[in-house]
C-alpha cells in the first residue's frame, strides 16, 4: 500500500485490509469527507466485516486504516486503536439500542466527552435534529422501527465522530419509512462533513444515496466508481453480474476491411471504444446496457437502424406496469439479450413469444471487458 | 421454636448470597462471553452439585476439610482451626453446593445480551468497565435476582451437605432444617411443625420480594 501524503493531513478515510482467512479480505478503498461511499455486494461478501474492522471491532491479519490524519490500525506497525479511541459513529443493522435506557439516555451514553451538565441539553438537541422531539423518554421497545433507527443515528453522531458507518441501516423498516429515512440521510449529509460509509446489498439504494460505489465479492474490492460509470462500464463480467447487469456476452476481436470489429456469432459489431488495443483473434467479454438496445419497428426500417443490426427470437416478455422487459435468444449464444420498451410499444409492434425481431446494438454502448489479469480496482480518481 | 437455629440459617443464607454473588457474576459472565475449549468442563463442574446427592457432596467436602486432606491442612495452617463442625465449614460447603444456583441464572442473563450492545457501548466511548456497570449490569439484573432468590431459598432448605460437614451443634451448625429433623427424631411434632411453617413462610416471602424487585422494570427487550 503506497503512502498517500494527502491522507495524513485531511479528514478522509483510507482503508486497506488484507488477510487470507478465516474471513478472506482484500479490500482497498477510501472515502473523502462529505462523501458517501457504498460498499455493495451479496451476503457474505465481507461488507460488515470491513465496517467492523474500521470501527475497531474486528482485527484483520494485515492492513491499514487511517482516518482524519490518524492511523487507527496498522498491522505491520503493531498499532490498533481500541473502538473507544477511534471516534467512530456506527449504526448497527438492528440498531443495537440499549433496551433499558430511554431514547435520551441512549444518546447521552455517547456524550461522555462533554461535561456532565451539557450532556442532557446536547442529547435533546440531537434528538431534535433527527426529528424525535417529544419521544425522549420513550424506551426502544416503545418506538417504531424508523424511530429506533433515528435514535441510533443520533447516538452515532452525538460523539462527533470522524467517520459515520452505516450497516444496512434501512433493512429493518418498511418501504415507506425506508424512503423517508433515505431522504433524511441525504439531507443530513449536507450538514456533516465527514466520510460516510454505507453497507448495503440494495443496489437501488446504493446508487440513489452514494457518491461512489465499491463492489465487493468474497472480501475483495473489485471496482469502485460513481454509479453511472460503474453501471455502464463494469470492470469484469463478475462485477457486471454482482451489479445485476444482464447482457454480458463473449465475442472475438476481428479485422474486416481495415477496421476492428467484434465478432459475435454471425455478426461483426462496430464498437465505439476499446477495440484498438486488442489483437485480432482475442476472446473478449462485452456488456451492453439494456438502454442501448434499440428495437426496429416492423416494416419501417430507418437510417439509424443500420447500426449493428442483429435478429433474435423473443423467449420471454415480462410486463411490469408500463414497462415490458423483453429477452431475445440467439442460436450462437447461451445467454439472452434483455432490453426494455414501453408496454404500449410492445403491443404496437405485436411482440410475442417465439417471434423473431431485429434490434440495433448501439456501438457507443458496447463495453469491452478484456479477460486475463485485469486490474481489480479502478485507480483512485480525484473527486 | 428454635430461634438460635433460625439465626444460624439466616446468617448462613445471607453469607452465602453475599459471597457467591461477585463470584457468580464473574464466572457467569466469563462463561457467557468466552468460547474456550475448557468451557464445557467448567460448566459441568458448576452443575455437578445439582445432580450429586447432597450426602455424597457433603461426604467429599467433609473429607477434604479434614486435617489429613491437603485443603483441610492448608486451612488449618492459615486459619489456625479446622473447618468441620464449624460455621465457617458449613458456609464454605454452602458456597459449593449453591454454585449452580448462583452461576447459571447469571450466565443465561449474560448470554441473552446481544454482542452488538457491548460493541455499541464501546463505539459510544464507554470503557469495558463502564459498559459492564451501565449496560450489562442493568440488563442482567433479573438474572441476579433469580440467582439470589434461588441461593437464599436453597441454603435455607439445605440439609444433607450441612449435616455431613457441620453435624448439629447448637448455635454453630444447627440450622433450622436440621433442628426440624432433630425435633421429629425427638417425637416433638408440634415443634417441628412450627419451625417448618416458619421456614415455609420465610422462603415464600424471600422469593416474593425478589421476584417483585425483578419485575419492577419499565423496559422490555425491543
Amino acid at each position: 500500500m503506497p503512502e498517500s501524503p494527502r491522507a495524513m493531513h485531511d479528514a478522509s478515510l483510507e482503508v486497506s485490509l488484507h488477510q487470507p482467512g478465516p474471513i478472506p479480505l482484500a479490500a482497498d478503498f477510501h472515502c473523502e469527507p462529505g462523501e458517501l461511499l457504498a460498499l455493495v455486494g451479496p451476503s457474505g461478501s465481507g461488507k460488515t466485516t470491513l465496517l467492523r474492522a474500521i470501527a475497531g471491532l474486528y482485527r484483520p491479519a494485515s492492513g491499514l486504516v487511517r482516518c482524519a490524519g490518524e492511523t487507527w490500525f496498522d498491522a505491520a506497525g503493531g498499532r490498533s486503536l481500541r473502538p473507544q479511541q477511534r471516534r467512530v459513529g456506527l449504526v448497527f443493522q438492528d440498531y443495537a439500542l440499549f433496551p433499558h435506557l430511554s431514547a435520551l439516555a441512549n444518546v447521552m451514553v455517547a456524550l461522555g466527552h462533554l461535561p456532565g451538565p451539557e450532556r442532557r441539553a446536547q442529547a435533546h438537541a440531537w434528538l431534535a435534529r433527527v426529528r424525535l422531539e417529544g419521544l425522549a423518554e420513550r424506551h426502544p421497545a416503545e418506538l417504531s422501527g424508523g424511530q429506533r433507527q433515528r435514535v441510533a443515528l443520533a447516538r452515532a453522531l452525538a460523539r462527533s465522530p470522524r467517520v459515520l458507518l452505516l450497516d444496512e441501516p434501512f433493512s429493518a423498516v418498511d418501504q415507506v419509512t425506508r424512503r423517508r429515512l433515505q431522504r433524511e440521510l441525504a439531507l443530513l449529509r449536507e450538514q456533516i462533513r465527514i466520510p460516510i460509509v454505507l453497507v448495503t446489498h440494495d443496489l437501488d439504494e446504493a446508487s440513489a444515496l452514494a457518491d461512489r460505489l465499491c463492489v465487493l465479492h468474497a472480501g475483495r474490492s473489485l471496482q469502485q466508481d460513481v454509479p453511472e460509470v460503474l453501471f455502464r462500464h463494469p470492470a469484469s463480467p463478475e462485477v457486471a453480474r454482482l451489479l445485476d447487469r444482464h447482457n454480458v456476452f463473449e465475442g472475438e476481436v476481428a479485422e474486416a476491411g481495415g477496421h476492428r470489429r467484434l465478432q459475435w456469432g454471425p455478426w461483426r459489431l462496430e464498437v465505439a471504444r476499446g477495440l484498438e488495443g486488442l489483437a485480432p483473434g482475442q476472446r473478449v467479454a462485452w456488456y451492453l446496457p439494456h438502454s442501448d438496445v434499440v428495437l426496429h419497428r416492423r416494416g419501417r426500417p430507418s437510417l439509424g437502424e443500420r447500426e449493428n443490426p442483429v435478429s433474435g427470437r423473443v423467449v420471454e416478455m415480462v410486463v411490469l406496469g408500463g414497462i415490458t422487459s423483453v429477452s431475445l435468444a440467439f442460436d450462437h449464444a447461451p445467454d439472452t439479450l434483455r432490453f426494455e420498451i414501453s408496454t404500449h410499444a410492445a403491443r404496437r409492434n405485436a411482440l410475442a413469444r417465439g417471434e423473431t425481431v431485429q434490434v440495433s446494438l448501439l456501438a457507443s454502448g458496447i463495453h469491452l471487458m478484456p479477460r486475463g489479469d485485469t486490474v481489480a480496482t479502478t485507480p483512485r480518481t480525484p473527486t | 421454636m428454635d430461634w438460635t437455629a433460625l439465626s444460624v440459617s439466616l446468617r448462613l443464607a445471607v453469607g452465602t448470597c453475599l459471597l457467591l454473588l461477585p463470584f457468580g457474576l464473574w464466572l457467569g459472565r466469563a462463561l457467557a462471553t468466552t468460547r474456550g475449549r475448557g468451557k464445557p468442563l467448567v460448566e459441568a463442574l458448576v452443575a455437578l452439585p445439582l445432580v450429586m446427592p447432597p450426602t455424597v457432596l457433603g461426604f467429599y467436602l467433609m473429607q477434604s476439610f479434614g486435617a489429613d486432606a491437603p485443603f483441610g491442612a492448608l486451612w488449618q495452617r492459615l486459619a489456625g482451626s479446622g473447618l468441620n463442625f464449624t460455621f465457617g465449614g458449613i458456609l464454605l460447603a454452602s458456597l459449593v453446593a449453591n454454585l449452580p444456583f448462583a452461576v447459571q441464572p447469571i450466565q443465561r442473563a449474560f448470554e441473552a445480551i446481544p454482542a452488538n450492545l457491548r460493541e455499541a457501548a464501546w463505539c459510544s466511548g464507554l470503557s469495558p468497565w463502564q459498559t459492564f456497570v451501565r449496560i450489562e449490569l442493568p440488563l442482567v439484573w433479573p438474572g441476579i435476582v433469580s440467582a439470589l432468590a434461588l441461593t437464599f431459598a436453597h441454603t435455607l432448605g439445605e440439609f444433607g451437605v450441612i449435616l455431613m460437614v457441620g453435624g448439629s451443634i447448637d448455635g454453630e451448625t444447627r440450622t433450622l432444617a436440621i433442628a426440624i429433623y432433630d425435633r421429629v427424631q425427638a417425637f416433638d411434632e408440634a415443634g417441628a411443625g412450627i419451625m417448618s411453617a416458619m421456614l415455609l413462610l420465610i422462603s415464600f416471602l424471600t422469593i416474593g420480594v425478589v421476584y417483585g424487585l425483578a419485575g419492577r422494570r419499565r423496559w422490555r427487550r425491543a
